[in-house]
């Protein structure tokens, strides 16, 4: 069992735990994952480690409450027990002085992006952030990325605050020359920005997050087509050179499970935040 | 030759066991086989020959005294015959439903000779069964030792090295990876060959015997095997068993609505998929299931399949039916209930819909050639006999490769070019106080071989205790 000793809203939906797993705490890098499992009825879910904090013995992550599992993980409170966690999974980031890098993060990813941000700067890189989220009311740690990067972007898809849309970079990359650019967030913000990147070749790392279940390498449903190989996000990954990594083939494979997705999640909000029991 | 006295008419056939009707079981998860009754079983013990010098012994690898315990249950003394399996095996009532018999103890019965062999699986799961339902007792443990082992793996191998371990004295925990113990036993078998609750019980038992079983812990990317031993280790066995599953490379394999029977196998028995939505974690059946392969993976994926509602279930086997690896058992549940087998086929593509979703694949018949170095006919294609087959959901069942995860973290740790871990007979590896069996010593074998290789380990690990080692201070 693991306790949650903090609970913080971070923006709308968008939470942020801080879990009591000491041993994993001690053992956690920038860029691996955890799979948790909220109770005996429940799925695994993989999440991004955000923050460790070997002195409290506690792993930090963050999630947007959009299915069943996120939405039943967002009412529980500080004090409240998960029934497991496993990691650190995958393998860690490259963190070594790259020079110039360019870090792009979107949504729940921002606060993972944060932890690599400040390990790629205490390496000695020189960093410029974009940070984006859908609307305004959905950014945050604006303020932690300012005063750990260079120079700080603001995106949002819908223009409500800083730049609308990812076109920007372009400029920013004519103007600018980046010996690397790091990627988390949505596949389409991932594959937009690969896009981008590619004509400058600027060596861009995406983070990817398949669909995955027992995350240590057993069932192959996280596969993806990189470079024309089939590899495995949870144990080859998560991160990968995103100039090779084929998106449409992600983009209809995370689509998988959609519809069930959705009836999971329609009867959780239906029986008011309880479970569906056949009996 | 003469007979001096009539002999008793033995009885050449073996006593039928009850199992759900093909047409019922079909639709659901519960179990198939039913198990003997104490008359049934009485009957069965009876019809042994009590061999001078048993044959059957010999097929078992984990040496149970076979012919002492049939006595014991033809006698009506079944908690002492289940007491006598235990003394060799701590998993019978596991042993008894999956064993492949017919390749072990029952291929050696000299009544095999002429009718069946006597049913040694179906006798062993009676006398385990009977005794959990009366509640097991825990037998009498060796005073503690002070040596402390690290189990990594609570499957077949690793549960067997922990019970014996622990009941010659020494201390032990057992990593788990998964958040349930049981290895294969709850992620790869099928609920309806063997239910979850008799590995519960069976691990329960484990945990009686003092074992202690930490779950959700990847050892390798927690801590590594060098620090469980800085950590006050003795002594560390590696039971990780197979790992990822193989895939065939051909075009279209990531598809949607195609599964490797370790996702689908996890996703119905661990996560139980077939109670979604009570349970969290879904699975899609389509109409047109196709499963490749001919392992017991593949039987168990074909007859899931079935179970969650697919209309017609189809396995593609590249050989034919005498070369299947599968437990025979299971190959004719899978013929009784209605799953079609095509032999002699091979997949060379897989053709999605608009949505990315699979509607169709391309095989290709075989034909079998000389035998390849597993002694087994090596299938041929036969040009241009093309064919399409319409399916909707693809399961591909064709084996697994070793877990990768401890050899890249274990420095010096042997293993051979595919992967797997080297040891000796007895399981020691190329590290000090390291030893391994099972799967990831053997490549993909039975639950009873790598509990076999788990009692070997055992006994070395419990020398190399006693004889190199001092007790840690603690």
């Amino acid at each position: 069992m693991y306790k949650i000793i903090t609970k913080r809203e971070l923006a709308p939906k968008i939470q942020l735990f801080d879990v009591y797993a000491r041993e994993i705490a001690e053992k956690a890098r920038p860029g691996q994952f955890i799979i948790l499992i909220i109770d005996e009825k429940g799925e695994r879910i993989p999440l991004t480690i955000a923050g460790y904090d070997t002195k409290k013995g506690t792993i930090t992550f963050v999630f947007n409450e959009v299915g069943k599992t996120t939405k039943q993980l967002g009412l529980l409170k500080e004090g409240d027990f998960l029934k497991n966690i496993t990691g650190p999974l995958g393998n860690p980031s490259q963190i070594e002085n790259f020079g110039k890098v360019l870090c792009v993060a979107g949504g729940v990813m921002i606060a993972p992006m944060l932890l690599q941000v400040k390990a790629l700067r205490e390496a000695g890189n020189i960093i410029t952030a974009v940070i984006g989220a859908r609307r305004k009311d959905l950014l945050y740690f604006e303020e932690e990325m300012n005063v750990s990067c260079r120079k700080l972007h603001v995106v949002t898809d819908d223009g409500s605050r800083g730049y609308k849309g990812l076109s920007f970079l372009e400029e920013i990359l004519e103007k600018e020359r980046f010996d690397r650019c790091i990627n988390m967030g949505p596949v389409v913000m991932m594959k937009n920005v690969c896009e981008i990147t590619k004509p400058f070749g600027i060596p861009t790392i995406v983070t990817l997050t398949p669909i995955m279940v027992d995350g240590m390498g057993m069932c192959g449903v996280c596969r993806v087509t990189v470079g024309g190989e089939t590899k495995f996000a949870c144990i080859d990954g998560p991160e990968f050179d995103g100039h090779a990594v084929d998106f449409e083939e992600l983009i209809k494979r995370q689509r998988t499970f959609l519809p069930e997705e959705r009836l999971s999640s329609l009867l959780w909000e239906r029986l008011g935040g309880r479970g569906f029991d056949r009996k | 030759m003469t007979e001096s006295k009539p002999k008793p008419k033995i009885q050449k056939e073996v006593t039928p066991m009850p199992k759900q009707k093909p047409e019922i079981r079909r639709r659901n998860f519960n179990e198939v086989a039913l198990g003997y009754t104490k008359k049934k079983a009485i009957a069965e013990a009876t019809r042994c020959l009590q061999c001078p010098k048993p044959q059957c012994v010999q097929g078992c690898p984990v040496e149970i005294d076979i012919p002492a315990f049939i006595k014991l249950i033809r006698e009506g003394r079944f908690d002492e015959a289940a007491k006598k399996i235990k003394e060799k095996n701590s998993l019978p009532a596991i042993c008894g439903r999956v064993c492949p018999q017919e390749e072990q103890c029952q291929k050696f019965c000299v009544l095999g000779k002429v009718g069946d062999p006597v049913s040694v699986g179906r006798l062993e799961r009676f006398a385990a069964d009977l005794e959990r339902e009366k509640g097991v007792k825990i037998p009498e443990k060796s005073p503690l030792t002070g040596k402390k082992v690290a189990v990594i793996g609570a499957g077949p191998s690793g549960l067997t090295v922990a019970a014996d371990l622990a009941r010659l004295g020494h201390e032990i925990v057992i990593f788990e990876a998964l958040h349930l113990p049981g290895g294969v036993l709850v992620y790869g078998i099928p609920e309806f060959r063997l239910p979850k609750s008799i590995v519960e019980a069976e691990v329960d038992y484990i945990r009686k015997l003092g074992v202690e079983i930490r779950a959700g812990y990847l050892v390798g990317r927690v801590y590594t095997i060098p620090e469980l031993l800085k950590k006050g280790f003795d002594a560390v066995f590696i039971g990780t068993g197979a790992g990822p599953p193989k895939f065939m490379g051909l075009p279209g394999e990531n598809l949607g609505g195609i599964y490797s029977a370790n996702e689908f196998l996890i996703r119905v028995n661990l996560m139980k998929a077939y109670a979604f939505p009570e349970y969290d974690t879904p699975i899609r059946i389509g109409k047109k299931v196709t499963v490749i392969g001919g392992g017991n993976a593949a039987m168990d994926s074909a007859r899931s399949a079935l179970r969650l509602g697919a209309e017609q279930v189809c396995i593609i086997y590249r050989r034919t039916r005498k070369e299947m690896p599968a437990r025979l058992e299971e190959i004719e549940n899978v013929e009784e209930e209605g799953i079609i087998c095509r032999f002699l086929a091979n997949p060379t593509r897989f053709i999605g819909d608009e949505n990315g979703w699979v509607k169709a694949m391309e095989c290709i018949c075989m034909e079998l050639g000389l035998p390849d170095e597993s002694g087994r006919r090596r299938p041929v294609r036969i040009k241009g006999s093309e064919f399409i087959v319409e399916t909707d959901t693809v399961i591909i069942a064709i084996g697994r490769r070793s877990n990768p995860i401890i050899q890249r973290t274990t420095e010096g740790l042997e293993e051979t070019k595919w992967g797997s871990i080297v040891t000796d007979d007895n399981g020691k590896t190329s590290i000090e106080g390291v030893y391994a069996g099972g799967d990831i010593v053997t490549g993909e074998a039975t639950v009873i071989s790598a509990m076999g290789a788990g009692k070997k380990a055992a006994k070395a690990i419990h020398e190399y205790l006693m004889k190199h080692k001092p007790a840690t201070n603690r």
